[in-house]
């Protein structure tokens, strides 16, 4: 059966450090950074790039639209 | 030839709404205006024209709605009395504050509060001088008959899109329940979506098309270096329309040593009173404006060297008066007469109040 | 099997997720974490699907989302604080054939504007209605709302909402769906994912209605306010779930139909 990878890009800049990404992460992919953009939120990144499936959870959550989506089928 | 008729002043208003190319009215019944929405309602425009007509719940929904149809560049219009006026506010003062075109009637009523169904002339300040908050000037004009009601229609459309601003026809009990001789003007063709999109594409919501970025109307900016550059570009707006837009009219003044000032039905009183005095010996005049934002300042400036003194007639316990005596920078004796409550001025009583009152015999 | 590198993943074909193209440029000025976000992008989603931005106008009421034409790239116009669903009535009236909708927080369509919005749906205005509640106001700093649920602390009840001294929270959901006017009510939530994939369902079939002329839809969704509320986003969503969820219970009260 295919597997399938993700990744998701986010906008670092624009992210506020809500963490609803976080939480919403079948994969606990995601986490908050411990450094901060040019607004001082700490944003999100990928502490597990490799679980990431492309779900796109946290990119539904998102209230800023920072974060962008990508998948591909891996033949196993 | 223009269709003559023998019309009351709502209906012939309300015709003159279809004539004009109208694209929308939304009103709610108040004495002594409802045969306005009552004589739409009956004509069915939008098998004429296409016109739209619309009953609101409230004053408050009504200019709402008036609000959001003319921010799409549509022709739009509502009338109201004064207590329905005041509802009507703050509305207009975001009209006016968005730069919104759009036409409004007062069929004035004697106030404060509920007051009473009769005419009066006591909304002067709040059409004038701002009746919602904020630094703003609705373009009034006061028409004094049946005739004017309906040819001040296109006048006031014209302005209010030639200034991108709220005009208000400033009427009163007596001219919009009386019956009048009445030249209809032509029917006029509304605008197609085409022409507007055409017209007024760089402001009206029409929808964002290829090729122009997505138009907003709003009055507010939280930037106040921004809001204060939009406060004086209106401010710029009305120095030109107190330069270019002021009207009058002026009746036997050459010779008169006094004048009255009065608009509206005041003013058709005045016409009778000047007879009298004329005929008692009195040389009088009879300057009225027809415009009361712009109001003309200068014109009746310069009348002072030849004038004793002037008497303001206005249905309210004076109003204008105030503007006559800026006008005249005190210079000459000016003051006022009126009934109140809904009470009509008779021609004598305007005429020995000149006599006690200015002359002072 | 060969190491896969994020570089291969991060293609633009392999894109799945991305921000539609009619949210302008301008940072979205809601706290963080705040449902507004969210909304805002489900009725820019429908709009685009549906290919109509060319003739949407929308209405944005007084409140958080006052701004709300800055983030939309699409025509607007901004109503006094409970007038929207009066302006959308006009403009949709003078242009029947333009998708014409609102967006209001629950000051500004329960309060104020009451007497609009039941009216509005009465009238079976063919328009649609986006209605955020958090209970709260949040612009103003959080005072109490006609929606703040019993015993709900906020700057203006304290010591929580006394239904006896103020007054019940208004369900006004439930009140439209009653009249003859709306053909699509709804409530909604966007605090997880699920949710807000029903709910952007919602928004998109409310649109449809619109489009069938059908009368007035009407979508809740019901949101959190992290400033007002004086909780992280991940309290404030979990609170959401354990007491406003039980008062406002989500789901479709009326559907019409769509023939």
């Amino acid at each position: 059966m295919a597997k399938l990878r993700g990744a998701v890009v986010i906008d670092i800049e624009r992210c506020k450090g809500c963490e609803l990404c976080t939480i919403v992460c079948p994969s606990n992919v995601l986490a908050m950074h411990e450094n901060v953009n040019n607004k001082g939120y700490h944003y999100s990144y990928m502490a597990n790039p490799e679980a990431c499936t492309g779900c796109t959870n946290c990119a539904e959550v998102c209230p800023d639209t920072v974060i962008t989506v990508y998948r591909i089928k891996v033949p196993s | 030839m223009r269709e003559i008729k023998l019309m009351k002043g709502n209906e012939a208003i309300a015709e003159a709404f279809i004539r004009a190319g109208v694209d929308a009215y939304f009103g709610y019944p108040i004495t002594p205006q409802s045969e306005v929405i009552e004589y739409l309602m009956y004509e069915e425009p939008h098998k004429r024209t296409g016109m739209v007509v619309l009953q609101a719940e409230s004053e408050i929904a009504a200019i709402n709605m008036v609000y959001g149809a003319a921010c799409t560049g549509k022709k739009v219009v509502t009338s109201s009395s004064s207590p329905g006026i005041s509802l009507m506010q703050e509305g207009i003062s975001y009209i006016a504050g968005s730069e919104v075109p759009c036409v409004l009637v007062n069929v004035v009523r004697g106030g404060p509060g509920l007051g009473t169904i009769q005419p009066s002339q006591a909304d002067y300040f709040q059409s004038t001088k701002g009746g919602g908050h904020g630094d703003y000037h609705l373009i009034v004009i006061a028409p004094s008959s049946v005739q004017e009601m309906v040819d001040f229609v296109p006048l006031a459309f014209d302005l209010a899109f030639k200034y991108r601003n709220p005009v208000i026809i400033q009427s009163d009990g007596v001219i919009g329940q009386m019956m009048e001789k009445v030249e209809l003007f032509e029917q006029m063709p509304r605008m197609t979506n085409e022409e507007i999109k055409q017209k007024y594409d760089d402001w009206a919501l029409t929808g964002r098309t290829k090729g122009r970025e997505h138009n907003i109307i709003t009055s507010l900016d939280l930037v106040s270096e921004r809001q204060e550059k939009f406060n004086l570009k209106l401010k710029e707006k009305y120095d030109r329309v107190e330069a270019e837009e002021v009207r009058y009219e002026k009746i036997m003044c050459d010779d008169a040593d006094y004048i009255f000032v009065a608009y509206g039905s005041s003013s058709r009183i005045c016409q009778k009173s000047v007879k009298l005095a004329r005929e008692a010996g009195i040389k009088v005049g009879l300057f009225r404006p027809i415009t009361l934002y712009p109001f003309p300042f200068n014109e009746i400036k310069q009348m002072v060297p030849h004038l004793k003194g002037i008497l303001t007639v206005e249905m309210s316990l004076g109003q204008m008066v105030y503007d006559v005596k800026a006008a005249v920078e005190y210079r000459i004796l000016v003051e006022h007469y009126g009934r109140v409550g809904g009470m009509i001025p008779t021609p004598e009583a305007i005429v020995d109040a000149l006599k006690t009152k200015i002359i002072g015999d | 099997m060969a190491e896969i590198k994020l570089e291969d993943i991060i293609k633009e074909e392999n894109k799945v997720f991305s921000k539609t193209s009619l949210f302008t440029e301008k940072p979205l000025s809601y706290c963080p974490g705040c449902g507004h976000g969210v909304a805002h992008r489900l009725v820019l989603e429908a709009i685009e699907e549906m290919g109509i931005v060319e003739n949407v106008i929308g209405v944005a009421p007084v409140g958080c989302s006052v701004l709300a034409y800055e983030f939309m790239n699409i025509d607007m116009a901004e109503a006094p604080h409970g007038r929207a669903t009066a302006l959308a009535t006009g403009i949709k009236r003078v242009y029947p054939e333009k998708f014409v909708f609102t967006y209001q927080g629950d000051g500004d369509l329960a309060a104020i504007g009451t007497g609009e919005t039941i009216h509005t749906c009465n009238r079976g205005e063919n328009i649609t209605i986006v209605f955020i509640n958090n209970g709260i106001y949040g612009m103003t700093g959080g005072q109490m709302a006609p929606t703040t649920i019993p015993k709900m602390k906020t700057s203006t009840s304290p010591y929580g909402r006394q239904v006896d001294m103020m007054g019940h929270p208004l369900k006004m959901t439930e009140i439209v769906a009653q009249l003859p006017g709306t053909c699509f009510v709804a409530r909604h939530a966007v605090h997880t994912p699920a949710l807000v994939r029903k709910a952007k369902k919602a928004i998109r079939t409310a649109f449809e209605y619109q489009k069938a002329k059908k009368g007035t839809s009407f979508v809740e969704i019901v949101s959190n306010c992290n400033s007002g509320w004086k909780m992280t986003p991940i309290q404030a969503i979990k609170w959401l779930e354990e007491n406003m969820l039980p008062f406002y219970e989500l789901g479709t009260l009326k559907e019409i139909g769509l023939d």
